[in-house]
């Protein structure tokens, strides 16, 4: 019934055009969720065969080409560790100085640029700055200390930008009202700021803990090993100054370096690594998404 | 300026003294040199539409203005006594002023800790000493009877009106001698806002307040004397019963109270 | 008659010790703070250091080391340190993943700023994140098993491990920059903007096309440059997925190497403080520049529209 409302043939086809846009944009979206579904699946089903708690806690055996991961699983928690105890402090200070205390002036636009870029420097010349700064300058040699130190300023940018946003969520209204009864700003900050925004830091921190366990380039000239001698199950393998093995690198090491590897093995590694990071991250959401639910305003 | 009358005209000591106050955010003045006094335990009611520079005024007297990057400030602010751009400890000099915001504002801590927030900055922290500061300051704030059970639960659940009556405890709580309120009663009910008032009046006993409003009405109720502040000039001060009383000498004046403008 | 000048109630004073802890945690923030800039400018002091000697070595020419396709670091008679081939490597590679991951990326952005419920955006936005989160050896593991077996089957090239897998995997690696970004652009188009499109009957897609595209347009360059950034500074997907051959590639399924891979390729075979060892250190210090720059463009496109 053609009423006064009716479609004209312009509003039909822009409404059709309207759906084609509307098509092509949800596909482009569901165009990413594809492979993460896609290489999670594979990567499992190839690995199932060795997948165990077992596979865990083994050594490599047979020159790297059967047994467990055990050695790099540690090393990993090793170096995700120490670099996580260097930058979340500096991180988080640094956070409180750019959001809390500093000026806008030029310098401080300075330090907001140097953090950016921070975040953009490639891994790989990291990973030359830790060889030439730890290894060699600081004479500590390739050892965990050097690598964790290269992983902490590497991640370091992770952590400073999500505290800052945390810090930033804070209604400017709570500083003022702190400030009026005579407060300082350190005062303000732990009495105020601070315990409103743990949770938006906590998440910067596990999400550090993600990023430093993916990498790879950065440790792998600065103190990861293609193999060590350890104990299975042992927790305690590596001191400071040792070289360990990471996570990381002992996939691209299977998965390039090493002939005749049980085929599942490398896959295995892969979802090791893979679920570890996916796992944190989601906790990372879960934390997230859990406080958001219970603010104080 | 001429001098004006008080209640207690005999013995005036000046608590607040403002001459030749200039402020500037970035290039643009938005105040041009005012000059008043405000004298031990009257209520100075400042009144004058948005825009005026009011709230800038008060920021200039406990100095929050410079967290404010852009801002200049010349002239001189006087409390006490003592200028207050040479005082060292800014701190110290935001104790001796209370400041109450447009918006209430509790803090997301407890009730308890919202009022002993001031005291414990400035080194109190006995419990023992503490106590009686929170329960003094939520009586006079006429919010003790609402709250006195429920004092940790959290500042921000409280109602608005509330939340305005907390942040005039929290305001208190460090035993100012002066009590700024920058239009108070905006977010609130008009029974809370009464009630406030009844407040102030008790207060202004042992305290001097500076009651910025826009509701000139309020100012009438509550006022001693009236500042009339128009575009960051002061147009007139006076006793506020010749203010209000079409006895005005600007007819400015006596258009904005008589809702002309405004 | 003035008051006495100072304050009337004695008051309570903070504990010296208090006071001067303050102080002293203040100045541990502030240089924290500006910790950032001393580790920039330690990385590119560090790196540099290791490269000088041989930049102001006899027979070291820049030229031949930006400009020559012959990078022979290990030859016995005829060392030649030439990164053109790999500077290709790393302009083809982006380029591809540029082409690849821009459109995607832009469009997903579109997608959840506009066209999707706060539910589904939600959702988009967790996977996102963990698309973001997987690491690179991953996806360079990925690239050499999964992808290569794929290329293979279905181009017949003899090898799957090329400039097209690579760009396939960069690209991946890209889009979640991309999106994010991009959606915050398209975000900060002012509502007001949106209201008056559609007071106008403007449909969605209209209101994209004409009004909010223009106006996000310096954000939408800042989200596609922080991907460059991403894809020319990513090293071990590439290393595993591009193939190892250093030379100029004449098409997709050519096989090549980029500057990162290359670094991560040699720097444990280089004996340290050598002429090959330097070498590539310069090439990080080239690096660092590329993406310095990017970097820095990327934030000056992005204020240029925070001013306005």
């Amino acid at each position: 019934m053609a009423g006064r409302f009716a479609k004209t043939p312009h509003v039909a086809r822009k409404e059709i055009a309207e759906s084609i846009a509307r098509g092509i944009f949800g596909l482009m979206s569901a165009a990413m969720i594809l492979p993460l579904v896609l290489i999670v699946g594979y990567l499992v089903v190839r690995a199932w065969p060795v997948l165990s708690w077992e596979f865990l806690l083994d050594v490599p055996k047979r020159g790297m080409t059967d047994g467990g991961i055990w050695p790099a699983f540690v090393g990993t928690l090793y170096l995700v560790g120490i670099s996580l105890l260097v930058s979340t402090p500096i991180g988080v200070l640094a956070a409180i100085y750019l959001n809390e205390y500093a000026k806008d002036n030029w310098f401080n636009r300075l330090v907001n640029l140097a953090v950016i870029n921070l975040a953009g420097v490639p891994s790989i010349v990291h990973a030359l700055f830790g060889l030439g700064a730890f290894v060699y300058a600081a004479r500590f040699g390739y050892s965990i200390l050097s690598a964790s130190l290269t992983l902490a300023i590497m991640t370091l940018p992770v952590i400073i930008a999500s505290t800052r946003e945390a810090l930033a969520s804070v209604p400017m209204a709570f500083r003022e009202a702190c400030w009026n009864v005579g407060a300082t700003r350190w005062q303000t900050v732990r009495a105020v700021v601070l315990p409103n925004s743990i949770s938006g830091i906590l998440t910067g921190v596990i999400l550090q803990v993600s990023r430093a366990a993916g990498e790879t380039a950065p440790v792998m000239f600065t103190g990861a090993v293609f193999f060590k001698a350890v104990e299975r199950g042992d927790l305690f393998p590596y001191g400071l100054t040792d070289q360990c093995m990471a996570l990381s690198m002992h996939l691209y090491t299977l998965a390039t370096q090493v002939p005749n590897v049980k085929e599942a093995l490398p896959y295995a590694t892969a979802v090791v690594l893979l679920g570890s990071v996916l796992l944190v991250n989601a906790t990372a959401i879960f934390v997230r998404i859990w406080l958001r639910n219970r603010k104080k305003w | 300026m001429t001098e004006s009358p008080t209640p207690s005209a005999n013995d005036i000591v000046k608590e607040v003294e403002v001459s030749g106050l200039r402020l500037a955010y970035g290039g643009k003045e938005v105040l041009h040199g005012i000059s008043f006094d405000v004298y031990r335990n009257e209520i100075l009611a400042v009144i004058g539409p948005a825009q005026s520079g009011k709230t800038s005024m008060l920021r200039c007297l406990n100095r929050t203005i410079d967290f404010t990057a852009s801002a200049s400030v010349s002239g001189s602010v006087k409390v006490g006594g003592e200028d207050v751009r040479k005082m060292s400890d800014v701190f110290a000099l935001r104790r001796r002023i209370g400041m109450v915001a447009p918006l209430p504002t509790g803090l997301p801590l407890s009730i308890y800790d919202n009022v002993a927030f001031a005291p414990r900055c400035s080194g109190v922290t006995r419990k023992a000493d503490l106590e009686p500061v929170v329960e003094k300051c939520l009586r006079q704030a006429a919010l003790w009877d609402e709250v006195k059970d429920r004092l940790d639960s959290l500042g921000t659940a409280l109602s608005g009106g509330q939340q305005q009556r907390l942040t005039i405890a929290r305001a208190l709580s460090h035993r100012p001698e002066i009590l700024c309120l920058d239009e108070f009663s905006i977010a609130i009910d008009p029974v809370t806002t009464m009630r406030i008032e009844d407040v102030l009046k008790e207060l202004r006993e042992e305290i001097t307040i500076i009651l910025v409003t826009n509701l000139t009405q309020q100012a009438r109720r509550l006022s001693d004397r009236t500042m009339f502040l128009l575009e960051g000039e002061i147009v007139e001060i006076d006793a506020t019963d010749v203010i209000y009383s079409g006895d005005a000498k600007s007819e400015k004046t006596r258009d904005y109270v008589n809702g002309v403008f405004g | 008659m003035s008051a006495e000048p100072r304050a009337r109630t004695a008051r309570a004073v903070r504990p010296r010790a208090a006071v001067l802890a303050e102080k002293a945690l203040e100045a541990v923030i502030r240089l924290s703070g500006v910790s950032a800039i001393v580790f920039v400018a330690a990385i590119f002091f560090f790196v540099l250091r290791e490269a000088a000697p041989v930049l102001f070595s006899e027979g070291f020419s820049l030229k031949q080391f930006l400009f020559s396709t012959e990078w022979y670091p290990t030859s016995a008679t005829n060392v030649r340190y030439g990164t053109f081939a790999l500077t290709v490597g790393t302009v083809s590679v982006t380029a591809l993943a540029m082409v690849l991951a821009v459109p995607f990326g832009l469009g997903a952005a579109i997608f959840l700023s506009e066209f999707c419920s706060p539910r589904v955006r939600e959702t988009l936005k967790v996977v996102i994140e963990l698309l973001s989160a997987i690491p690179s050896v991953v996806w360079g593991f990925v690239g050499l098993t999964v992808m290569s077996k794929l290329i293979v089957s279905a181009t017949g090239a003899p090898v799957g491990v090329n400039v097209l897998n690579g760009g396939i995997i960069l690209a991946l690696m890209s889009v979640p920059v991309i999106v994010s970004i991009g959606e915050d652009a398209l975000k900060a188009v002012p509502d007001s903007f949106r209201e008056a499109g559609v007071a106008l009957g403007a449909t969605r897609w209209q209101l994209v096309y004409r009004v909010l595209l223009p106006a996000a347009k310096n954000g939408l360059l800042a989200a596609v440059l922080l991907g460059v950034g991403r894809a020319v500074g990513e090293t071990m997907a590439v290393l595993m997925a591009t193939g190892h051959a250093v030379h100029i590639p004449g098409s997709l399924l050519d096989s090549v190497r980029t500057l990162t891979a290359n670094i991560a390729a040699e720097l444990g075979e280089a004996p340290s403080g050598s002429d090959h060892y330097r070498v590539l250190f310069l090439t990080g210090t080239l690096l660092f520049l590329i993406t310095l720059v990017v970097n820095l463009t990327a934030d000056f496109v992005v204020r240029g529209i925070r001013r306005k």
